[in-house]
Protein backbone atom coordinates (compact mmCIF):
# COMPACT_ATOMS: atom_id res chain seq x y z
CA UNK A 1 0.00 0.00 0.00
CA UNK A 2 1.15 3.53 -0.93
CA UNK A 3 2.53 5.21 2.30
CA UNK A 4 0.72 8.37 1.34
CA UNK A 5 -2.84 6.40 1.44
CA UNK A 6 -2.08 4.64 4.81
CA UNK A 7 -1.61 7.67 6.20
CA UNK A 8 -4.36 10.28 4.54
CA UNK A 9 -6.55 6.13 5.92
CA UNK A 10 -5.05 6.47 9.86
CA UNK A 11 -5.68 10.43 9.60
CA UNK A 12 -9.10 10.53 8.38
CA UNK A 13 -10.02 7.99 11.06
CA UNK A 14 -8.08 10.06 13.75
CA UNK A 15 -10.06 13.05 12.95
CA UNK A 16 -13.33 11.84 11.78
CA UNK A 17 -13.32 8.39 14.26
CA UNK A 18 -16.42 6.13 13.47
CA UNK A 19 -18.67 4.85 17.04
CA UNK A 20 -16.47 7.63 18.99
CA UNK A 21 -18.78 8.62 22.05
CA UNK A 22 -20.61 5.94 24.40
CA UNK A 23 -24.32 5.43 25.38
CA UNK A 24 -25.99 4.47 28.41
CA UNK A 25 -27.61 1.13 27.73
CA UNK A 26 -27.63 -1.71 29.67
CA UNK A 27 -27.54 -4.15 26.56
CA UNK A 28 -23.92 -3.00 26.02
CA UNK A 29 -20.68 -4.70 27.86
CA UNK A 30 -18.39 -2.38 28.68
CA UNK A 31 -14.41 -2.06 29.39
CA UNK A 32 -11.42 -0.12 29.99
CA UNK A 33 -8.17 -0.07 28.20
CA UNK A 34 -5.43 1.70 29.52
CA UNK A 35 -1.69 1.19 27.59
CA UNK A 36 0.56 0.67 29.71
CA UNK A 37 3.54 1.37 27.69
CA UNK A 38 2.17 4.67 26.71
CA UNK A 39 -0.81 7.23 27.83
CA UNK A 40 -3.73 6.10 25.94
CA UNK A 41 -6.94 5.40 27.54
CA UNK A 42 -9.98 4.00 25.83
CA UNK A 43 -13.35 2.85 26.53
CA UNK A 44 -15.26 0.46 24.94
CA UNK A 45 -18.69 -0.99 24.67
CA UNK A 46 -20.31 -3.72 22.91
CA UNK A 47 -23.72 -5.09 21.97
CA UNK A 48 -24.13 -9.08 21.18
CA UNK A 49 -27.34 -10.37 19.66
CA UNK A 50 -27.78 -14.04 18.70
CA UNK A 51 -23.74 -14.47 18.52
CA UNK A 52 -23.55 -11.68 16.07
CA UNK A 53 -21.93 -8.16 16.79
CA UNK A 54 -24.54 -5.73 16.93
CA UNK A 55 -22.37 -2.71 17.88
CA UNK A 56 -19.12 -1.43 19.62
CA UNK A 57 -18.90 2.08 20.17
CA UNK A 58 -15.68 3.93 21.93
CA UNK A 59 -14.37 7.20 23.88
CA UNK A 60 -11.55 8.27 25.60
CA UNK A 61 -8.07 9.78 25.21
CA UNK A 62 -5.54 8.07 22.69
CA UNK A 63 -2.98 8.97 19.54
CA UNK A 64 -3.70 8.98 16.57
CA UNK A 65 -2.63 5.10 16.01
CA UNK A 66 -5.48 3.67 18.95
CA UNK A 67 -7.64 6.41 17.51
CA UNK A 68 -7.71 5.36 14.02
CA UNK A 69 -7.78 1.67 14.69
CA UNK A 70 -10.46 1.56 17.34
CA UNK A 71 -12.32 3.40 14.40
CA UNK A 72 -11.57 0.75 11.61
CA UNK A 73 -11.70 -1.83 13.60
CA UNK A 74 -15.34 -1.13 14.90
CA UNK A 75 -16.10 -0.66 11.43
CA UNK A 76 -14.66 -3.80 10.23
CA UNK A 77 -16.57 -5.82 13.22
CA UNK A 78 -19.70 -4.65 13.27
CA UNK A 79 -22.27 -7.48 11.99
CA UNK A 80 -19.52 -10.34 12.46
CA UNK A 81 -20.34 -13.09 14.29
CA UNK A 82 -18.21 -13.52 17.52
CA UNK A 83 -16.09 -16.40 15.94
CA UNK A 84 -15.32 -14.20 12.71
CA UNK A 85 -14.42 -11.14 15.20
CA UNK A 86 -12.02 -13.47 16.95
CA UNK A 87 -10.44 -14.89 13.55
CA UNK A 88 -9.77 -11.22 12.28
CA UNK A 89 -8.17 -9.90 15.68
CA UNK A 90 -6.35 -13.19 15.56
CA UNK A 91 -4.99 -12.10 12.12
CA UNK A 92 -4.27 -8.63 12.80
CA UNK A 93 -2.29 -9.57 15.81
CA UNK A 94 0.06 -11.99 13.88
CA UNK A 95 -0.19 -9.10 11.33
CA UNK A 96 1.12 -6.74 14.13
CA UNK A 97 3.99 -9.32 15.12
CA UNK A 98 5.16 -10.18 12.05
CA UNK A 99 3.80 -13.51 11.78
CA UNK A 100 1.81 -14.95 8.80
CA UNK A 101 -1.66 -14.07 8.43
CA UNK A 102 -4.54 -13.82 6.01
CA UNK A 103 -4.48 -10.09 4.48
CA UNK A 104 -7.72 -10.85 2.59
CA UNK A 105 -9.46 -10.95 6.31
CA UNK A 106 -8.28 -7.76 7.24
CA UNK A 107 -9.73 -5.21 4.55
CA UNK A 108 -8.91 -1.81 5.95
CA UNK A 109 -6.98 -2.91 9.02
CA UNK A 110 -3.88 -3.56 6.22
CA UNK A 111 -2.89 0.02 7.07
CA UNK A 112 -1.15 -0.80 10.03
CA UNK A 113 1.21 -3.12 8.36
CA UNK A 114 3.85 -1.53 8.96
CA UNK A 115 3.62 -0.77 12.17
CA UNK A 116 6.33 -3.20 13.18
CA UNK A 117 9.14 -0.76 11.77
CA UNK A 118 7.87 1.55 14.99
CA UNK A 119 7.92 -0.95 18.34
CA UNK A 120 6.93 1.76 20.48
CA UNK A 121 3.36 2.15 18.48
CA UNK A 122 2.70 -1.46 18.40
CA UNK A 123 0.69 -1.71 21.73
CA UNK A 124 -1.30 1.18 20.55
CA UNK A 125 -2.25 -0.55 17.29
CA UNK A 126 -3.31 -3.79 19.28
CA UNK A 127 -4.81 -1.42 22.28
CA UNK A 128 -8.64 -1.30 20.91
CA UNK A 129 -8.35 -5.34 19.52
CA UNK A 130 -7.45 -6.40 23.37
CA UNK A 131 -10.61 -4.27 24.45
CA UNK A 132 -12.54 -6.26 22.36
CA UNK A 133 -10.92 -9.54 22.82
CA UNK A 134 -11.51 -9.24 26.18
CA UNK A 135 -15.52 -8.25 25.91
CA UNK A 136 -16.11 -11.34 23.93
CA UNK A 137 -14.63 -13.84 26.26
CA UNK B 1 27.49 27.01 29.06
CA UNK B 2 28.44 24.17 26.06
CA UNK B 3 29.22 21.07 27.95
CA UNK B 4 28.12 18.37 25.67
CA UNK B 5 31.38 16.49 25.18
CA UNK B 6 31.22 15.93 28.77
CA UNK B 7 28.71 13.53 28.85
CA UNK B 8 29.36 10.17 26.16
CA UNK B 9 25.48 10.57 25.77
CA UNK B 10 25.54 13.61 23.83
CA UNK B 11 28.11 12.32 21.54
CA UNK B 12 25.56 11.21 19.00
CA UNK B 13 23.29 14.16 17.51
CA UNK B 14 20.28 13.31 20.03
CA UNK B 15 18.51 15.99 21.80
CA UNK B 16 17.79 15.21 24.74
CA UNK B 17 15.07 17.57 26.67
CA UNK B 18 13.63 14.63 29.04
CA UNK B 19 15.83 15.91 32.25
CA UNK B 20 12.85 16.36 34.50
CA UNK B 21 12.56 12.10 33.98
CA UNK B 22 16.19 11.74 34.04
CA UNK B 23 19.32 13.53 33.36
CA UNK B 24 22.54 12.02 31.29
CA UNK B 25 25.41 11.22 33.21
CA UNK B 26 28.85 13.14 33.03
CA UNK B 27 31.95 11.32 32.06
CA UNK B 28 33.35 11.98 34.92
CA UNK B 29 30.66 10.01 37.48
CA UNK B 30 30.88 7.18 34.87
CA UNK B 31 34.87 7.28 35.56
CA UNK B 32 34.24 7.30 39.28
CA UNK B 33 31.42 4.66 39.53
CA UNK B 34 33.49 2.49 37.07
CA UNK B 35 36.41 2.83 39.93
CA UNK B 36 34.87 1.49 42.27
CA UNK B 37 33.91 -2.07 39.76
CA UNK B 38 37.56 -2.54 39.14
CA UNK B 39 40.13 -0.78 41.56
CA UNK B 40 38.38 -1.36 45.13
CA UNK B 41 35.13 -3.88 44.48
CA UNK B 42 34.18 -4.45 48.21
CA UNK B 43 31.93 -3.99 50.72
CA UNK B 44 31.94 -1.55 53.70
CA UNK B 45 32.89 -1.72 57.09
CA UNK B 46 33.20 -5.57 57.21
CA UNK B 47 36.97 -6.16 56.11
CA UNK B 48 40.15 -5.29 57.87
CA UNK B 49 41.61 -4.47 54.55
CA UNK B 50 42.73 -1.77 52.49
CA UNK B 51 39.76 -1.73 49.35
CA UNK B 52 37.17 -1.82 52.60
CA UNK B 53 38.68 1.02 53.66
CA UNK B 54 38.69 3.24 51.07
CA UNK B 55 34.66 2.25 50.09
CA UNK B 56 33.84 3.53 54.13
CA UNK B 57 35.64 6.21 53.61
CA UNK B 58 33.70 6.62 50.01
CA UNK B 59 30.70 6.40 51.79
CA UNK B 60 31.30 9.03 54.73
CA UNK B 61 32.33 11.68 52.07
CA UNK B 62 29.65 11.16 49.77
CA UNK B 63 27.33 11.35 53.00
CA UNK B 64 29.37 14.56 53.94
CA UNK B 65 29.39 16.06 50.50
CA UNK B 66 24.97 15.75 50.52
CA UNK B 67 24.90 16.93 53.80
CA UNK B 68 27.05 20.23 52.42
CA UNK B 69 25.06 20.57 49.20
CA UNK B 70 21.68 21.00 51.26
CA UNK B 71 23.31 22.51 54.44
CA UNK B 72 22.04 19.82 56.55
CA UNK B 73 24.21 17.52 59.43
CA UNK B 74 25.94 14.42 58.19
CA UNK B 75 23.46 12.36 60.44
CA UNK B 76 20.52 13.98 58.65
CA UNK B 77 21.22 11.88 55.48
CA UNK B 78 19.91 8.74 54.96
CA UNK B 79 20.96 6.43 51.26
CA UNK B 80 17.75 5.32 49.90
CA UNK B 81 16.85 3.99 46.44
CA UNK B 82 15.39 7.31 45.17
CA UNK B 83 12.35 9.89 45.95
CA UNK B 84 9.84 7.67 45.72
CA UNK B 85 11.70 5.35 48.43
CA UNK B 86 12.75 7.57 50.73
CA UNK B 87 8.48 9.72 50.71
CA UNK B 88 7.13 6.20 51.00
CA UNK B 89 9.67 5.57 54.20
CA UNK B 90 8.75 8.54 55.72
CA UNK B 91 4.92 8.11 55.50
CA UNK B 92 4.70 4.62 56.51
CA UNK B 93 7.47 4.63 59.08
CA UNK B 94 6.83 7.83 60.84
CA UNK B 95 3.84 9.34 60.03
CA UNK B 96 1.64 6.24 59.65
CA UNK B 97 2.47 6.59 63.70
CA UNK B 98 2.15 10.04 64.46
CA UNK B 99 -0.84 10.98 62.69
CA UNK B 100 -4.27 9.88 63.91
CA UNK B 101 -7.82 10.24 62.70
CA UNK B 102 -9.25 13.14 61.46
CA UNK B 103 -6.12 14.70 61.16
CA UNK B 104 -5.57 16.61 57.98
CA UNK B 105 -2.63 16.77 55.44
CA UNK B 106 -2.42 19.03 53.19
CA UNK B 107 -1.10 19.06 49.42
CA UNK B 108 -1.78 20.11 46.27
CA UNK B 109 -3.69 18.28 42.53
CA UNK B 110 -0.46 19.42 41.10
CA UNK B 111 1.46 16.63 42.97
CA UNK B 112 3.24 13.64 41.80
CA UNK B 113 2.44 10.04 42.33
CA UNK B 114 5.42 9.40 44.64
CA UNK B 115 3.96 11.91 47.05
CA UNK B 116 0.05 11.36 46.42
CA UNK B 117 -0.15 7.55 46.62
CA UNK B 118 2.00 7.08 49.77
CA UNK B 119 -0.14 9.95 51.46
CA UNK B 120 -3.95 8.63 50.19
CA UNK B 121 -2.86 5.27 51.43
CA UNK B 122 -1.56 6.33 54.77
CA UNK B 123 -4.96 8.69 54.70
CA UNK B 124 -7.39 5.09 54.09
CA UNK B 125 -5.52 3.57 56.77
CA UNK B 126 -5.48 6.03 59.17
CA UNK B 127 -8.25 7.88 58.52
CA UNK B 128 -6.81 11.01 57.72
CA UNK B 129 -8.68 13.69 55.69
CA UNK B 130 -6.39 14.93 52.64
CA UNK B 131 -6.93 18.61 52.16
CA UNK B 132 -6.14 20.10 48.59
CA UNK B 133 -4.55 23.62 48.94
CA UNK B 134 -6.12 26.04 46.14
CA UNK B 135 -4.05 26.88 43.65
CA UNK B 136 -3.51 30.68 42.57
CA UNK B 137 -4.76 31.62 38.86
CA UNK B 138 -1.24 31.27 38.21
CA UNK B 139 -1.06 27.76 39.17
CA UNK B 140 0.88 28.89 42.22
CA UNK B 141 0.98 27.54 45.79
CA UNK B 142 1.01 30.53 48.00
CA UNK B 143 1.17 30.74 52.31
CA UNK B 144 -1.92 32.78 52.54
CA UNK B 145 -3.95 29.80 50.29
CA UNK B 146 -1.97 27.24 52.84
CA UNK B 147 -2.98 29.35 55.82
CA UNK B 148 -6.54 29.77 54.81
CA UNK B 149 -6.52 25.53 55.00
CA UNK B 150 -4.49 25.24 58.24
CA UNK B 151 -6.89 24.06 60.97
CA UNK B 152 -6.01 22.57 64.79
CA UNK B 153 -5.85 19.28 62.76
CA UNK B 154 -3.29 19.86 60.38
CA UNK B 155 -0.61 18.04 60.99
CA UNK B 156 1.42 18.01 58.06
CA UNK B 157 2.14 20.10 54.46
CA UNK B 158 3.53 17.97 51.74
CA UNK B 159 4.31 19.80 48.49
CA UNK B 160 7.03 19.62 45.84
CA UNK B 161 10.05 22.20 45.86
CA UNK B 162 9.40 22.33 41.89
CA UNK B 163 6.60 20.11 40.29
CA UNK B 164 7.15 18.18 37.58
CA UNK B 165 4.19 18.99 34.88
CA UNK B 166 4.69 23.18 35.48
CA UNK B 167 7.19 23.58 37.03
CA UNK B 168 6.39 26.24 39.12
CA UNK B 169 8.62 26.68 42.54
CA UNK B 170 7.23 26.61 45.91
CA UNK B 171 7.84 29.19 48.48
CA UNK B 172 9.41 26.29 50.53
CA UNK B 173 11.18 28.83 53.03
CA UNK B 174 8.08 30.50 54.10
CA UNK B 175 6.08 27.71 54.40
CA UNK B 176 8.90 25.66 56.32
CA UNK B 177 9.50 28.48 58.74
CA UNK B 178 5.80 28.87 59.05
CA UNK B 179 4.78 25.20 59.78
CA UNK B 180 7.32 25.14 62.04
CA UNK B 181 5.92 27.54 64.14
CA UNK B 182 2.83 26.06 64.19
CA UNK B 183 3.88 22.40 65.21
CA UNK B 184 2.87 21.51 61.72
CA UNK B 185 5.08 18.76 59.74
CA UNK B 186 6.53 19.34 56.38
CA UNK B 187 7.89 16.88 53.65
CA UNK B 188 9.19 17.88 50.55
CA UNK B 189 9.55 16.29 47.33
CA UNK B 190 12.76 17.87 46.06
CA UNK B 191 13.24 15.65 43.18
CA UNK B 192 12.89 18.22 40.26
CA UNK B 193 14.25 21.15 42.54
CA UNK B 194 17.79 19.50 43.29
CA UNK B 195 20.44 20.14 41.05
CA UNK B 196 18.79 23.30 39.44
CA UNK B 197 17.82 25.52 42.64
CA UNK B 198 19.67 26.16 45.73
CA UNK B 199 18.28 24.31 48.34
CA UNK B 200 19.30 24.81 51.76
CA UNK B 201 17.52 22.77 54.71
CA UNK B 202 18.50 25.16 57.74
CA UNK B 203 17.59 28.07 56.02
CA UNK B 204 13.88 26.41 54.57
CA UNK B 205 13.08 24.72 58.02
CA UNK B 206 11.93 21.86 56.57
CA UNK B 207 11.22 18.50 58.59
CA UNK B 208 11.87 15.82 55.58
CA UNK B 209 12.73 16.20 52.03
CA UNK B 210 13.42 13.26 49.27
CA UNK B 211 15.72 13.40 46.25
CA UNK B 212 16.58 10.96 43.45
CA UNK B 213 20.39 11.29 42.31
CA UNK B 214 19.21 10.41 38.83
CA UNK B 215 17.84 13.30 37.90
CA UNK B 216 21.06 15.50 39.02
CA UNK B 217 23.43 13.60 37.05
CA UNK B 218 24.09 11.01 39.10
CA UNK B 219 22.94 6.99 38.89
CA UNK B 220 19.39 5.57 38.96
CA UNK B 221 18.70 3.75 42.24
CA UNK B 222 20.34 6.18 45.02
CA UNK B 223 18.31 9.08 46.27
CA UNK B 224 18.04 10.55 49.91
CA UNK B 225 16.10 11.08 52.97
CA UNK B 226 16.99 14.34 54.40
CA UNK B 227 15.22 14.39 58.03
CA UNK B 228 15.61 16.73 61.04
CA UNK B 229 17.76 14.53 63.96
CA UNK B 230 15.51 14.89 66.30
CA UNK B 231 12.80 13.45 63.73
CA UNK B 232 14.65 10.96 62.32
CA UNK B 233 15.51 9.28 65.93
CA UNK B 234 11.54 8.57 66.18
CA UNK B 235 11.84 7.15 62.48
CA UNK B 236 11.92 3.26 61.95
CA UNK B 237 14.00 1.12 61.43
CA UNK B 238 11.86 0.48 58.25
CA UNK B 239 13.99 -2.55 57.29
CA UNK B 240 16.05 -4.72 59.55
CA UNK B 241 19.26 -6.30 59.05
CA UNK B 242 23.12 -6.42 58.27
CA UNK B 243 24.90 -3.18 59.66
CA UNK B 244 22.37 -1.62 61.28
CA UNK B 245 22.33 -3.58 64.83
CA UNK B 246 24.80 -3.01 67.34
CA UNK B 247 24.18 -6.19 69.38
CA UNK B 248 21.42 -9.08 69.74
CA UNK B 249 21.21 -12.25 71.79
CA UNK B 250 19.20 -15.69 71.69
CA UNK B 251 16.57 -14.13 73.71
CA UNK B 252 15.59 -11.17 70.94
CA UNK B 253 17.86 -8.81 72.95
CA UNK B 254 18.32 -5.98 70.35
CA UNK B 255 20.62 -3.15 70.28
CA UNK B 256 20.07 -0.66 66.93
CA UNK B 257 23.02 1.62 66.04
CA UNK B 258 22.34 5.40 66.20
CA UNK B 259 21.14 7.39 62.66
CA UNK B 260 21.53 7.08 59.73
CA UNK B 261 23.14 3.41 60.06
CA UNK B 262 19.98 2.18 61.69
CA UNK B 263 17.72 3.40 58.91
CA UNK B 264 20.20 1.99 56.62
CA UNK B 265 19.95 -2.20 56.63
CA UNK B 266 22.19 -4.22 54.31
CA UNK B 267 24.28 -3.83 51.71
CA UNK B 268 23.94 -0.55 50.27
CA UNK B 269 24.50 0.44 46.38
CA UNK B 270 27.89 1.47 46.98
CA UNK B 271 28.42 2.56 42.89
CA UNK B 272 25.17 4.54 43.26
CA UNK B 273 26.45 6.72 46.32
CA UNK B 274 29.99 6.87 44.60
CA UNK B 275 28.06 8.45 41.91
CA UNK B 276 26.13 10.48 43.55
CA UNK B 277 29.10 11.81 45.71
CA UNK B 278 31.00 12.42 41.90
CA UNK B 279 27.51 14.27 40.94
CA UNK B 280 27.31 16.77 43.39
CA UNK B 281 30.91 17.71 43.05
CA UNK B 282 30.17 18.39 39.03
CA UNK B 283 27.10 20.23 39.99
CA UNK B 284 28.92 22.07 42.18
CA UNK B 285 32.14 23.01 39.83
CA UNK B 286 29.53 24.56 37.63
CA UNK B 287 27.76 26.43 40.28
CA UNK B 288 23.95 26.15 41.26
CA UNK B 289 23.50 29.77 40.75
CA UNK B 290 24.84 29.18 36.87
CA UNK B 291 22.54 26.32 36.73
CA UNK B 292 19.19 27.77 37.57
CA UNK B 293 20.24 31.26 35.18
CA UNK B 294 20.71 28.89 32.68
CA UNK B 295 17.84 26.94 32.80
CA UNK B 296 15.71 30.06 33.06
CA UNK B 297 17.02 31.71 30.31
CA UNK B 298 16.82 28.77 27.89
CA UNK B 299 13.48 28.29 28.80
CA UNK B 300 12.60 31.93 28.07
CA UNK B 301 14.10 31.55 24.50
CA UNK B 302 12.26 28.23 24.13
CA UNK B 303 8.60 30.06 25.35
CA UNK B 304 9.60 33.31 23.30
CA UNK B 305 9.91 30.96 20.08
CA UNK B 306 6.84 28.60 21.05
CA UNK B 307 4.91 31.82 21.33
CA UNK B 308 5.35 32.40 17.77
CA UNK B 309 4.04 29.26 16.25
CA UNK B 310 0.18 28.64 15.66
CA UNK B 311 -2.04 26.38 17.51
CA UNK B 312 0.38 26.26 20.20
CA UNK B 313 -0.93 26.12 24.28
CA UNK B 314 1.62 26.62 26.97
CA UNK B 315 0.62 25.74 30.10
CA UNK B 316 3.28 27.53 32.36
CA UNK B 317 5.18 30.55 29.77
CA UNK B 318 5.77 32.27 33.00
CA UNK B 319 7.66 30.22 35.38
CA UNK B 320 11.64 30.12 35.53
CA UNK B 321 12.60 26.85 35.52
CA UNK B 322 13.66 24.54 32.68
CA UNK B 323 10.31 22.96 32.72
CA UNK B 324 7.75 24.07 30.07
CA UNK B 325 4.57 22.11 28.95
CA UNK B 326 2.64 22.80 26.13
CA UNK B 327 0.01 21.12 23.57
CA UNK B 328 -0.30 21.61 19.81
CA UNK B 329 -3.91 21.76 18.89
CA UNK B 330 -5.45 18.74 17.19
CA UNK B 331 -2.82 16.60 17.84
CA UNK B 332 -2.20 14.11 20.49
CA UNK B 333 0.76 14.67 22.89
CA UNK B 334 2.13 11.21 22.40
CA UNK B 335 1.98 11.76 18.53
CA UNK B 336 3.90 14.80 18.73
CA UNK B 337 6.88 13.22 20.89
CA UNK B 338 6.51 10.18 18.57
CA UNK B 339 7.25 12.93 15.85
CA UNK B 340 9.81 14.56 17.29
CA UNK B 341 11.81 11.01 17.88
CA UNK B 342 12.12 10.96 14.07
CA UNK B 343 13.77 14.17 14.52
CA UNK B 344 15.89 12.73 16.81
CA UNK B 345 14.87 15.04 19.70
CA UNK B 346 13.58 13.26 23.00
CA UNK B 347 11.13 15.43 24.92
CA UNK B 348 7.94 13.55 26.83
CA UNK B 349 4.18 13.17 26.67
CA UNK B 350 1.53 12.20 28.48
CA UNK B 351 0.08 13.07 32.39
CA UNK B 352 4.18 12.63 33.75
CA UNK B 353 2.50 11.03 36.93
CA UNK B 354 0.52 13.95 37.84
CA UNK B 355 -2.60 12.42 37.57
CA UNK B 356 -4.87 14.67 39.30
CA UNK B 357 -3.26 17.79 37.84
CA UNK B 358 -6.31 17.83 34.80
CA UNK B 359 -8.24 19.07 37.60
CA UNK B 360 -6.38 22.36 37.58
CA UNK B 361 -5.28 22.48 34.22
CA UNK B 362 -8.27 21.08 32.20
CA UNK B 363 -5.94 18.56 30.17
CA UNK B 364 -5.00 14.98 30.92
CA UNK B 365 -1.96 15.06 28.77
CA UNK B 366 0.27 17.93 27.91
CA UNK B 367 3.97 17.67 26.20
CA UNK B 368 6.49 18.32 28.37
CA UNK B 369 9.94 19.88 27.25
CA UNK B 370 12.61 19.70 30.60
CA UNK B 371 16.24 21.54 30.49
CA UNK B 372 19.33 19.98 31.47
CA UNK B 373 22.93 21.47 31.72
CA UNK B 374 23.87 20.56 28.37
CA UNK B 375 20.98 22.08 26.54
CA UNK B 376 22.03 24.92 24.48
CA UNK B 377 20.04 27.47 21.93
CA UNK B 378 20.88 25.47 19.10
CA UNK B 379 18.81 22.54 20.73
CA UNK B 380 15.71 24.27 20.98
CA UNK B 381 15.78 25.82 17.35
CA UNK B 382 16.22 22.53 16.45
CA UNK B 383 13.30 21.87 18.56
CA UNK B 384 10.97 24.92 17.57
CA UNK B 385 12.33 23.96 13.86
CA UNK B 386 10.85 20.99 14.31
CA UNK B 387 7.70 22.04 15.84
CA UNK B 388 6.87 25.08 12.49
CA UNK B 389 6.24 21.84 10.93
CA UNK B 390 2.52 22.00 9.70
CA UNK B 391 2.49 18.16 9.04
CA UNK B 392 3.11 16.79 12.52
CA UNK B 393 0.73 14.76 12.88
CA UNK B 394 0.86 13.03 9.23
CA UNK B 395 4.83 13.09 9.38
CA UNK B 396 4.38 11.03 13.43
CA UNK B 397 2.61 7.71 11.87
Amino acid sequence: MDNNIRRDIIIDNYENPFNKGLIDDKNYKKTNMNNESCIDNLDFIIKLENNIIKDIRFDGQACAISTSASSIMIKTLINKTKEEALEIITNYENMIDEKPYNKDLLNELNVYDEIYKQPNRKKCALLPFWGIKKLLK
Amino acid sequence: MNIKKEFKMLSSNLIYLDNAATTFKPNIVLKEMNKYYTKYCANAHRGDYKISHIVNDLIDDSRKEVAKFINSNTNEIIFTSGTTESINIVVSSFFSNILKKGDEILTTKAEHSSLLLPLFELAKKNKLKIKYITIDKNNHVTLDNIKKEITSKTKLIALAHITNVLGDIRPVKEIGNYASKHNIYTLIDAAQSIGHIKVDIKDTNIDFMAFSAHKMYGPTGIGILFGKEKLLEKLGPYKYGGDMNASYDSNMNIEYKNIPTRLEAGTQNIVGIIGLNAAIKYINKIGIEQIYNHDKELRTYLVDKLKKIDNIKIYNPNEKTGIVTFNIDKVFCQDVAVYLDKKNVCIRAGSHCAKILHEIIKDKNTCRVSIGIYNTKKDIDILIKALENKNILKESL
